[in-house]
């Protein structure tokens, strides 16, 4: 190392480096600087004692305070489950129809129920429950499955057509290409359409009304009211699920397209399905 | 304090200083990381965790070249308003066959790690076609030319061998049905005990609309679909799992 040597000026001792003539001065690291630097130091070996730091051998060390961020988590779930004054556990004793007779279990469960909706549902039903096509609407009075309370949970908890869940609601229309021929198809879709008021000629009606007496009335029923047991729609009103038109419901006689709605009991909690039951029904239609 | 002042042999040496910054840098990582690969309670002990059946595979591989992790994550974090939307939090276990995990760190569409059987396959044929027919206020590109490109299957078996270079426990068994595991699952007429019996809960059938043919489309559905579904949530307890 080359020797000390002392600035004249300021006193200060230089790095020992020289440029044309033009030397650095060695001065110490400011104080809070420094300070600051050993400060940290002393928050680092204070975070590995208190905190889950020094991976062992087993397991890491757990530190003093036994923090863990998912005993955080059930430690807030179970302070948001204090904070509802033991709602949902009401909700989740007593009957839908005994919710909807309380006016705060309804008002609870209403909120409640809206707010999963805007989660989990309206990817499908769309915002405000208004559906689209092929995904029902569930602000009318027209229900596949029945408009009740606990028919509108059921379908909620099983879902329609769910691949998984053994009480789920099945409804199979057959394709029914292989049983009429095109042209009675045709007529048959006529006749379904001059059910809603579209005007068709009688010599498609007629030939068309025998043929769904003789194909359809047994699921869709006599005069087309539909078949909640059997998730059968009302053909005889101008609301369409999946084929809107004589030559789409055509289509659809001829080779049924089929929604599927997942179970949501298997994913959700008891008392969600109910209050989303409570939900739907509040929308407009619930009977 | 002469020990301290000693620092500036480091600083004037260019070799040495590098040569001393590596050796601290490697003792970090050692004590860091390399625990973590025999740690016992690093991946939580739960049921029903299995390798991705080869169509899983395949769509997984598809996610992965579309960039639908620049989007979306898969991995739901231990907050209130992360479980109440997405559901329960991610596990460790859950994405210890993920090569590599798909975790991501930018939420522009919603996170996907539990996905499966959140909506049926017609509505994710849809939802990819056409994104905003079911959401309107949605900003994801269409992906419709899924529905028309031919999955290509001819190196499935050798996806699954690379995989299991990387310790997902691939049997023999598995590899030797890879090719006809990926045709029976999306195939409504197909026999798929096979398939069912060495993937327990592999969603099976026709998952594109389209039963006479096997597009890029049904792997990415059936991949979708699995996302989530797996551990069997009765088996996890939760306090053990606390970290």
């Amino acid at each position: 190392m080359a020797e000390k040597h002392i600035d004249e000026l300021s006193g200060v001792e230089t790095t020992g480096h020289e440029w044309d003539g033009i030397r650095e001065l060695n001065n110490p690291m400011p104080r809070w600087w420094l300070w600051t630097f050993y400060g940290t130091i002393v928050w680092g070996i204070a975070y590995m004692i208190l905190y889950p730091a020094w991976p062992m051998v087993n397991e890491a060390t757990k530190g003093v305070l036994g923090y863990s961020s998912r005993a955080e988590l059930a430690g807030e779930m179970e302070s948001a489950r204090l904070a509802q004054g033991g709602i949902m556990e009401k909700i989740s004793k007593v009957s839908l129809e005994e919710i909807l007779a309380d006016p705060q279990l309804a008002q609870f469960a209403t909120a409640g129920g809206a707010s999963a909706f805007r989660v989990n549902c309206v990817q499908c039903h769309g915002t405000g429950a208004v559906g689209s096509q092929g995904y029902p609407n569930l602000n009318d009075d027209e229900w596949l499955w029945g408009g009740d309370i606990n028919a509108i949970y059921q379908t909620i908890a099983h879902g329609v057509r769910d691949t998984v869940d053994a009480d789920t609601r099945i409804s199979d229309m057959p394709a029914f290409m292989d049983i009429l021929q095109p042209e009675e198809v045709r007529q048959v879709a006529a006749y379904v359409v001059s059910l809603s008021g579209t005007p068709r000629d009688a010599s498609m009606i007629e030939p068309g009304k025998q043929l769904y007496a003789d194909n359809c009335a047994s699921c869709h029923g006599e005069s087309a009211e539909g078949n909640r047991d059997l998730g059968a729609p009302n053909l005889a009103d101008a609301i369409w699920l999946k084929a809107e038109g004589e030559a789409e419901i055509a289509r659809q006689i001829q080779a049924p397209k089929h929604g599927v709605m997942p179970a949501w009991n298997a994913r959700l909690s008891s008392e969600t399905v109910k209050q989303l039951a409570v939900y739907v029904h509040s929308l407009g239609g619930g009977e | 304090m002469s020990v301290l002042n000693k620092h500036a042999i480091l600083e004037k040496n260019a070799t040495l200083l590098l040569v001393s910054s590596l050796v601290v840098v490697t003792i970090g990582g050692i004590v860091e990381i390399a625990p973590l690969f025999w740690l016992d309670n690093t991946i939580e002990k739960v049921e029903g965790m299995r390798p991705y059946s080869p169509l899983e595979l395949a769509g997984r591989d598809i996610y992965i070249r579309e960039g639908c992790y620049t989007c979306h994550s898969q991995m739901i974090r231990p907050f209130r308003d992360e479980v109440e939307r997405y559901g329960h939090y991610s596990l460790a276990a859950e994405s210890m066959y993920d090569h590599s995990f798909q975790w991501g760190s930018k939420r522009t569409g919603p996170d996907l790690a539990r996905v499966g059987d959140r909506y049926s396959n017609e509505w994710h044929v849809q939802h990819l076609n056409d994104p905003r027919s079911v959401v309107p206020e949605s900003i994801m590109p269409r992906y419709s030319f899924l529905a028309t490109a031919p999955l290509n299957i001819t190196d499935i078996t050798m996806n699954l061998k690379a995989n299991r270079a990387v310790g997902v426990p691939y049997t023999d068994e598995m590899l030797d049905n890879a090719v006809a595991d990926l045709k029976a699952q999306a195939d409504p007429n197909a026999d798929t005990s096979g398939v069912e019996a060495r993937y327990p809960k592999a969603k099976v059938g026709d998952f594109d609309g389209n039963p006479a043919s096997l597009t890029e489309m049904d792997a990415l559905v059936a991949y979708l679909q699995m996302l989530g579904t797996l551990v069997d949530f009765s088996t996890y307890d939760a306090t053990t799992g606390y970290r």
